[in-house]
C-alpha cells in the first residue's frame, strides 16, 4: 500500500524533476540508497538459497544412471522414468490431494478462527491464538510423534483422513498469521453499515469481509498447501505400503535405492513450489486499482 | 424530488424513502457496560414521525451509545426501544430497516459508487432494472449524478458522503441515524453538506436521528434537540426552547455562553446575591429550579447592557456594578468581558455590544444591567 501510493507521489513529482537535472536526481537517490556492501551481501544470501536449486536443475537433465555433476549429456530420461513409474506419480497425486485437500481445511479453519478472534482482546482469546499457533514453535519431530501416537490408537496413521488432518494443522497458524495481517486494515464499521443496510453476518462476510481479505486468505492458503507439500517428518511416520507422499517416496529413492530420478523429482516440487508462491503475487497485481488523486 | 421525476420521461417513481417517517420510542433504556456509571442511565424519549431530533452532548454522554442502541448494534441492559410501536428491543440491526451514516463513511472501498449505493437493494432482491433506476434517482438527488463507476479512493470527503447518504436512504429505510456524519469534513464542507442533510430531510420526510456534540450545528439542523448529560437526558426541546429556557445549568452552559451568579438560596419573590437584591418574573424560574436546592441564576451575553453612569441605567431592571476586564472588537459585534459584583465574589460575565457604541476602556467601573424577564433561574 505505501509504495503504491509512494510510487503514485513520484509520479505526480516526475513530470516537474525531469527536464531540471536528470543527473542530479540520480545522485539524490544515492543518498539513501543501499550501501554496495549490503547488496553484496544480500547476494551471497541469495546465492546460498538458490545454489542447491541451481545445481538441481541442470541434474535433472543428465542421461547418466548415476548422480554426477557437472551432467553428462543432456536428456529428459529422468522425467520419462518419472512419469511412466507408477509409484512415482501415485505418491505425487497423494501429495497434491493431500496439499490441496489439507489447504482447504487450514484455510477454512484459519480465517474462521482469525475472524472470530479479530475483535477480541480477553485472556481467553490469547489464549486461543497462543494455542492455534502452537505448532509453529513445536519442534516438527515432537509433533509427529505425537501425532503418531495417537494417530495410531485412531487408526489413521497411513490413511488419507490422516495425512490431511496432521497437515492442515501444520497449515492453520499460516492462515491465521496472513488472515490476521489482512484483517488490521479492514475497517471494522463497514460491518456495521452492511448490517445497516440489510444484510445478515454471513451476507456481509460473503460480500464485505471476504473480498477486501482475499489477499491475506489467498497467501494463506498457498503457505498451507506448500507446508504440506514438502513436509516430511509427519509423512515419514504416517507412511504405509499403500499410502505415502512424494517427499516419502524421495526419501526412500535415495536412502534405499540412490536413484537418479530424485534429480527430476527435486526440480518438478521447487517449480510447483515457485509457482505457486507467486500465485498470490500474480493475483494481487491484477486486482489492485490505481489510486487516483 | 418533483424537480427530478418531472424532468424525466421514466413513469412517476415513488419517493426514495416512501414512509412518511416512522416513530421511535425509547422507554427507559440502560445500557450498563459494569463500568462505574451505566453508559446510558435511564433514558425515555420519543421521535415523532418525520422529526429531524439530534442527540446532543459532550463525549460520554451516552449520545452515540443511545443511538447505537436504537440501530441495534448493542444490545439493551434493559428498557424497550420500539418503531411504530413495534418492540424492536431483540431484533438484529439488519432486520430493523433503519438506514446510518457514520463519520468516517463506510463505504465499500472494493465498490463503485453505483454498487455502493446498490447493495442494500440486492440484499432485499430488488430486480435489476429497478435497481438501476433507483440508484440514478438517488444520485441524482444527492447531486452526484454520473459518478457510478467511480470508486470511493477517487471520491472527496463531501462526495463520499454524499454516496453514503445515497446509500443509506435508497431503500426507503424507516428512519435515518446519523452519526457525527460531518466529524471528518473541513469547515467550509460542514456547512454545505448540513444543508444538503437538512434539504434531503425535507424532501424524503423520514425521521432524523442525529448525533453530535456540536452546538451549533445541532442548532441549526434540529426539530427537537435531547441534550445528554453523564448518560441521561438532561433536557428535550426545540433549540429555542432550550437556549432561552434552560432547565438547568448544563444545559444553559452547553448552549451558547451565559454569565452565571451562584444563588444560595431557593428564589422566591426576590433574589439576593451577595449584597445585590434582583427582582424576579416568576416565568422565568425553571420547573427544575423551583424544586432545587442549589439553583443559579444565569444572562445571555446579548441581553446584557452595560451604563457607563449609574443614572443611565433604566429604572426596573437588575444591576450589578462591574468592570470592564477586556475588550474584543469582533465586526459586527463588541464582545466585553466583565467582572461582575466586587471584590473575592466577582464572578466572570460577558456582554455583547453594538459596534457603533462609545468606547469602553479596560478597567472602567460600569454598571451592568438586564431586563427582569430576560434572565433565567436554573438549578445546578
Amino acid at each position: 500500500m505505501t509504495t503504491t501510493t509512494r510510487a503514485a507521489e513520484l509520479d505526480r513529482l516526475d513530470p516537474e524533476a525531469r527536464p531540471a537535472a536528470p543527473r542530479r536526481r540520480r545522485r539524490d537517490r544515492g543518498v539513501d540508497a543501499v550501501p554496495w556492501w549490503l547488496r553484496l551481501v544480500v547476494a551471497v544470501v541469495a546465492l546460498y538459497f538458490v545454489l542447491p536449486t541451481l545445481f538441481v536443475i541442470p541434474m535433472s537433465f543428465s542421461s547418466s544412471t548415476t548422480f554426477s555433476f557437472p551432467p553428462e549429456g543432456f536428456s529428459l530420461d529422468l522425467y520419462r522414468n518419472f512419469f511412466t513409474d507408477p509409484v512415482w506419480l501415485t505418491s505425487l497425486r497423494n501429495s497434491v490431494f493431500v496439499a490441496a485437500v489439507a489447504a482447504t481445511l487450514a484455510t477454512v479453519v484459519g480465517t474462521a478462527a482469525a475472524v472470530g478472534l479479530h475483535h477480541l482482546t480477553g485472556r481467553l482469546a490469547g489464549l486461543a491464538r497462543t494455542v492455534l499457533m502452537i505448532s509453529l514453535v513445536t519442534p516438527g519431530i515432537v509433533v509427529a510423534v505425537v501425532v503418531y501416537i495417537s494417530f495410531l490408537k485412531w487408526h489413521l496413521v497411513g490413511s488419507f483422513a490422516g495425512y490431511v488432518l496432521a497437515h492442515a494443522a501444520l497449515g492453520t497458524p499460516f492462515v491465521l498469521v496472513s488472515v490476521t495481517s489482512a484483517l488490521s486494515g479492514f475497517d471494522p464499521k463497514l460491518l456495521r453499515a452492511s448490517a445497516s443496510l440489510g444484510a445478515s453476518p454471513l451476507r456481509t462476510f460473503a460480500r464485505v469481509t471476504m473480498p477486501l481479505i482475499s489477499r491475506g486468505i489467498v497467501t494463506g492458503a498457498v503457505f498451507a498447501f506448500v507446508t504440506s507439500f514438502d513436509e516430511v517428518v509427519i509423512a515419514l511416520f504416517l507412511r504405509s505400503p499403500t499410502f505415502q507422499t512424494l517427499p516419502v517416496q524421495m526419501f526412500n529413492s535415495v536412502t534405499f535405492e540412490v536413484d537418479p530420478t530424485i534429480a527430476a523429482t527435486s526440480s518438478l516440487v521447487v517449480t510447483v513450489v515457485t509457482v505457486v508462491c507467486l500465485l498470490p503475487l500474480l493475483l494481487g497485481s491484477r486486482g489492485k486499482k490505481r489510486q487516483e488523486p | 424530488m418533483s424537480a427530478t421525476s418531472t424532468s424525466t420521461a421514466v413513469p412517476p417513481v415513488a419517493p426514495v424513502a416512501s414512509r412518511a417517517g416512522t416513530q421511535i420510542r425509547l422507554s427507559d433504556v440502560v445500557k450498563d457496560y459494569g463500568l462505574a456509571v451505566p453508559a446510558v442511565d435511564g433514558v425515555s424519549l420519543t421521535i415523532e414521525p418525520g422529526e429531524f431530533m439530534t442527540l446532543l452532548g459532550p463525549s460520554g454522554s451516552g449520545k452515540t451509545t443511545t443511538l447505537n442502541l436504537i440501530a441495534g448494534f448493542e444490545t439493551l441492559t434493559s428498557g424497550r426501544i420500539s418503531l411504530d410501536g413495534d418492540d424492536v428491543s431483540t431484533l438484529p440491526p439488519h432486520k430493523r430497516d433503519l438506514g446510518m451514516l457514520f463519520q468516517n463513511y463506510a463505504l465499500f472501498p472494493h465498490m463503485t459508487v453505483a454498487q455502493n449505493v446498490a447493495y442494500p437493494l440486492r440484499e432485499r432482491k430488488v430486480p435489476k432494472a429497478e435497481i438501476r433506476r433507483r440508484v440514478a434517482e438517488v444520485l441524482e438527488l444527492v447531486q452526484l449524478p454520473g459518478r457510478d463507476d467511480d470508486v470511493p479512493s477517487q471520491l472527496s470527503g463531501g462526495q463520499q458522503q454524499r454516496v453514503a447518504l445515497a446509500r443509506a436512504i435508497v431503500f426507503g429505510p424507516k428512519a435515518l441515524l446519523l452519526d457525527e456524519p460531518l466529524g471528518a469534513l473541513d469547515r467550509n464542507l460542514r456547512g454545505a453538506l448540513q444543508a444538503e442533510i437538512q434539504r434531503i430531510h425535507r424532501e424524503v420526510g423520514s425521521t432524523f436521528v442525529f448525533v453530535t456534540h456540536d452546538q451549533e450545528e445541532a442548532m441549526s439542523l434540529s426539530d427537537r434537540i435531547a441534550l445528554f448529560n453523564n448518560g441521561r437526558i438532561e433536557q428535550v426541546g426545540t433549540p429555542e426552547t432550550l437556549y432561552k429556557a434552560p432547565e438547568t445549568l448544563f444545559t444553559a452552559g452547553f448552549l451558547g455562553d451565559s454569565t452565571v451568579f451562584e444563588l444560595a438560596q431557593a428564589p422566591g419573590s426576590e433574589i439576593t446575591w451577595g449584597d445585590r437584591r434582583w427582582a424576579v418574573a416568576p416565568h422565568t424560574v425553571s420547573e427544575r429550579a423551583r424544586a432545587a436546592e442549589a439553583t443559579a441564576l444565569v444572562v445571555r451575553p446579548e441581553d446584557v447592557h452595560i451604563a457607563q453612569r449609574d443614572d443611565a441605567v433604566p429604572p426596573g431592571v437588575n444591576v450589578v456594578p462591574a468592570t470592564v476586564t477586556d475588550v474584543h472588537y469582533l465586526g459586527s459585534y463588541r464582545s466585553v468581558a466583565l467582572a461582575l459584583g466586587t471584590g473575592d465574589g466577582a464572578v466572570l460575565g460577558q456582554a455583547r455590544l453594538d459596534a457603533a457604541e462609545t468606547q469602553l476602556a479596560v478597567g472602567q467601573s460600569v454598571q451592568a444591567w438586564w431586563r427582569v424577564e430576560r434572565q433565567r433561574v436554573v438549578s445546578r
